[in-house]
C-alpha cells in the first residue's frame, strides 16, 4: 500500500507546508559509512523552533547514527548538516552543544555514583572566584538544579543522593531539564521512554510538550508510534538506513504510522532491499543471486 | 540497574508532587551514622585505629613519639605517590609504572647534573620535564590506541624498568648513581626536598607536611573545581562525560601528568635524603600506592573515592610496615598482613556502599 509512496532512492516528501523560518538544524542527503558499511544514507530533516520532529525505526534502522551525527559524536561523509543555514562538521559533542543542540541518551545521559546536582552541571559548571582559586560555586548550583527541577515539576529532597538511585523516569527528566536550563534550541531525545512504564512515559511525554512550548526544537527519537503521535508535529521513518516516509502531522495518520513501523511496508523494503542489492558488484556478493532470484527477469538484474 | 527497579515501584506511587510541599517524602532522612557511612575513607579510618589500637597494645615502643614519627615518614613518601594515583583511579584508570617512575625521575636528575656538572637544579628540573613527559606518554597512548591501562602502563612500566638498569650502566658501569652530595645547590635542594624540622626533641621529615599539603589540595581540587567534577565523571561513566562536553582526554592525560608530578617529587625526596640512586629501585611499590588507595576507599573501576582515603591508606601502611618492626615480628609478614588489610578493606568498602545507597 506504501509502495507508490516511497521512491527507491530517496523519500516522497509529503510535508509541503512551506516554512517561514529556517530550521535551526537540517538535514540534506546526509549519510555515513562506517567503513564499507553504510549505515545512513539519503536522510532528509529539518528541525524548527516550537516544532518535535520525530524519528521512527525499528532496531538497526539508523537512528542512532542519526542522533550521533547531529550531536556531534560522529561525523557524517555524505550530504549536508545544516544549523541555522550553514553547513557545519561538529568534532566534538562539545561543539554541538554551543551550537546549542543538547541531546539527551537513554542510557548515558548521566553519571550514576556523582550526586543529581553534579550531574546537573556536569560540564558546564558554575564557578566563582580567581584562576588559582577558582571553584565550583556549589550553593548556587544546588539552588539553581533545585529550582530548575522543580520548573518541570520534579521534586527531590536530597540533590546529593547519587543520581543512579533515581528511577529511569526521573533520571530522563533530569537530563531534560539540564538540556532545558542549558539554552538548548534543539533537544535531541534518544528513546526516551523505551525503558519505562507507562506513567512514567507520561511523565516524559509532557516535559517534550513543555520543552516545545518553550520553543525548542525537539528531534524525538522512539520506535513506538503512539508516544510519537502524542506530540510530534513532524515524522520520519527510517528503515535500512534510509528514510521512508516524512510527512507533516496533517498528512499521517496514526494507523498509518503504526503500520511503516509495524512492517506493513515489509513489501516496499523488499523491494526497496532488492534494487540496492542490484547496485552492489553481484560476483563479490553471493547471497545476492538468492537474493534476485525472484526477480530475476527484469532486465537491471542482468547489468552488473 | 538495579537501584533504578528498587525505587521504581516508590516513584509510581508517590503523590503527583503537590506544589506547597517543599518534600516528596521519599527520601526519608538518613541517620548522621548512615551519612557517615556514606563518606568513602570512613571504612579506612575504622581500620586505621584498630591496627593502631594493636601496635599500641603489642609494641611498647610504638607507643613513642619518634616511633609516631618514623610511621608518619615512612606513611608519607608512599602517600605523597598514593595522592595522584588515587585520583587517576577515580577517574578510571591504572598506573603500573608509578613505582619505576620515581626511580626514573631521580636517576634523570642525578645523572645529568652528575655528567654535565651542572647545578643540580637544572637535573631536578629536567627530571620534572622527563617524569610529566612519561605521565603525558602514558595518557596519550591511553587515549590513542583505546587499550586497557593496565596493559598501556605495564608496557611503560617494563620499558622504564629497563631503562632505568640499562641507561645508569652506560654512564655509571655501576647499578647506582653517582653520589652528587659535592654538587652546587645540592644543600639547597635538599633543603627543599629532604630536610627535617622538630617538635620538641623529635624530629619530623619535612616529606610529611608536604604530604598532608598535596592531601588537601588534592580535596579541594577532587570535590570544589571543574576539574575534580570532571575526574568522577571520566571515571563513573566515560560516555555520558564525553556526552555532555567534559574533556574526557584532556582530564585523562592531566591525570597520568599528575602521577608523573608525584613521582617526581618523591624521587627529588629520596636522591636528596639518600645522594645515589638505586637503578632497580620502585619495582613492586605501584601495587603499594593502588592498595593505599583501595584501603582508602577509591573504587577500583573508578568514579568514586577521596583523597583524604589514600591518606588513611598510606598511615596504615605506615603503621602495618613499622609496628611489625617495633613488635619485633619477623618483617617477611609485611606483606602478608598487608594483603589481609587489602582484603579486609576491600570487603568492608563493598558492605559501607551497598548500605550506603541502599535504603
Amino acid at each position: 500500500m506504501t509502495t507508490n509512496e516511497t521512491s527507491p532512492n530517496g523519500t516522497l516528501t509529503k510535508d509541503s507546508s512551506p516554512e517561514d523560518n529556517t530550521p535551526i538544524v537540517e538535514l540534506r542527503d546526509t549519510g555515513k559509512s562506517y567503513g564499507n558499511i553504510r549505515a545512513l544514507h539519503g536522510v532528509n530533516l529539518a528541525v524548527r523552533s516550537g516544532q518535535v520532529t520525530c524519528v521512527l525505526g525499528d532496531n538497526g534502522a539508523g537512528k542512532s547514527t542519526l542522533i550521533k551525527i547531529i550531536s556531534g559524536l560522529h561525523q557524517h561523509t555524505e550530504g549536508e548538516l545544516l544549523v541555522d543555514g550553514s553547513p557545519v562538521h561538529f568534532g566534538t559533542p562539545r561543539e554541538a552543544l554551543d551550537a546549542g543542540i543538547a541531546t539527551v541518551y537513554q542510557d548515558l545521559a548521566t553519571v550514576p555514583l556523582m550526586p543529581v546536582w553534579r550531574n546537573f552541571f556536569l560540564g558546564s559548571e558554575m564557578t566563582k572566584g580567581p584562576w588559582p582559586v577558582r571553584r565550583l560555586d556549589i550553593e548556587k548550583m544546588k539552588q539553581t538544579a533545585d529550582a530548575e527541577l522543580r520548573n518541570m515539576g520534579i521534586v527531590l529532597d536530597d540533590l546529593d543522593q547519587p543520581i543512579g538511585t533515581l528511577s529511569g523516569g526521573q533520571r530522563q527528566s533530569v537530563a531534560i531539564a539540564r538540556a532545558v536550563y542549558f539554552g538548548a534550541r534543539v533537544l535531541i531525545l534518544d528513546e526516551p521512554t523505551a525503558a519505562l512504564g507507562v506513567k512514567q512515559s507520561g511523565v516524559v511525554l509532557k516535559y517534550i510538550a513543555a520543552a516545545r512550548d518553550k520553543g525548542l526544537g525537539v528531534i524525538f527519537i522512539t520506535h513506538n508510534p503512539h508516544h510519537a503521535y502524542m506530540v510530534g508535529d513532524h515524522f520520519s521513518v527510517l528503515r535500512l538506513g534510509t528514510m521512508e516516509l516524512s510527512a507533516a502531522r496533517s498528512e499521517v495518520s496514526l494507523e498509518e504510522l503504526t503500520n511503516h513501523m509495524a512492517g506493513g511496508a515489509e513489501l516496499a523494503a523488499l523491494k526497496h532491499e532488492l534494487a540496492q542489492v542490484r547496485g552492489v558488484d553481484v560476483e563479490e556478493l553471493p547471497e545476492a543471486e538468492d537474493l534476485q532470484a525472484p526477480v530475476a527477469t527484469t532486465p537491471e538484474g542482468t547489468k552488473p | 540497574m538495579s537501584m533504578s527497579q528498587t525505587t521504581a515501584p516508590a516513584a509510581s506511587s508517590s503523590p503527583p508532587a503537590p506544589p506547597a510541599t517543599q518534600k516528596d517524602g521519599r527520601t526519608s532522612q538518613r541517620s548522621l551514622g548512615r551519612r557517615l557511612l556514606a563518606r568513602p575513607e570512613v571504612g579506612a579510618l575504622i581500620a586505621a585505629i584498630g591496627v593502631y589500637l594493636f601496635f599500641f597494645a603489642v609494641a611498647p615502643s610504638f607507643r613513642e613519639t619518634s616511633a609516631l614519627a618514623t610511621v608518619l615518614y615512612q606513611a608519607s613518601v608512599m602517600g605523597i605517590m598514593a595522592l595522584p594515583v588515587a585520583l587517576l583511579m577515580i577517574g578510571g584508570e591504572f598506573d603500573l609504572s608509578a613505582g619505576v617512575a620515581v626511580t626514573t625521575s631521580a636517576l634523570t636528575a642525578a645523572i645529568l647534573s652528575f655528567q654535565l656538572s651542572m647545578n643540580v637544579w637544572t637535573g631536578v628540573i629536567v627530571a620534572l620535564v622527563v617524569s610529566l613527559a612519561v605521565g603525558a606518554f602514558n595518557g596519550w597512548l591511553l587515549i590513542k590506541t583505546g587499550l586497557p591501562s593496565f596493559l598501556v602502563t605495564l608496557g611503560s612500566f617494563l620499558i622504564l624498568q629497563g631503562a632505568n638498569l640499562a641507561v645508569t650502566k652506560i654512564f655509571t658501569g655501576n647499578v647506582a648513581s653517582d653520589s652528587i652530595s659535592d654538587m652546587d645547590g645540592f644543600d639547597q635542594a635538599k633543603s627543599v626536598f629532604a630536610s627535617e624540622f622538630s617538635i620538641g626533641d623529635v624530629n619530623f621529615k619535612i616529606t610529611i607536611v608536604y604530604w598532608l599539603v598535596f592531601a588537601a589540595i588534592a580535596t579541594w581540587i577532587l570535590l570544589r573545581t571543574k576539574f575534580g567534577n570532571w575526574i568522577f565523571a571520566v571515571g563513573g561513566s566515560q560516555d555520558s562525560a564525553r556526552a555532555v562536553g567534559v574533556p574526557v582526554k584532556f582530564t585523562k592525560i592531566a591525570l597520568f601528568m599528575g602521577v608523573g608530578a608525584g613521582a617526581w617529587f618523591v624521587g627529588m625526596h629520596l636522591l636528596f635524603s639518600f645522594n645515589t640512586v638505586q637503578s632497580g629501585e620502585g619495582v613492586g611499590n605501584e601495587f603499594l600506592y593502588i592498595i593505599a588507595a583501595v584501603i582508602g576507599g577509591c573504587l577500583l573501576t573508578g568514579g568514586y573515592g577521596s583523597a583524604v582515603g589514600p591518606v588513611i591508606g598510606a598511615f596504615i601502611f605506615g603503621m602495618v610496615s613499622q609496628g611489625i618492626v617495633y613488635a619485633n615480628w619477623n618483617p617477611d609478614w609485611f606483606k602478608a598482613f598487608l594483603g589481609v588489610m587489602l582484603l579486609v578493606a576491600a570487603l568492608v568498602n563493598l558492605w559501607v556502599r551497598r548500605q550506603a545507597t541502599r535504603r
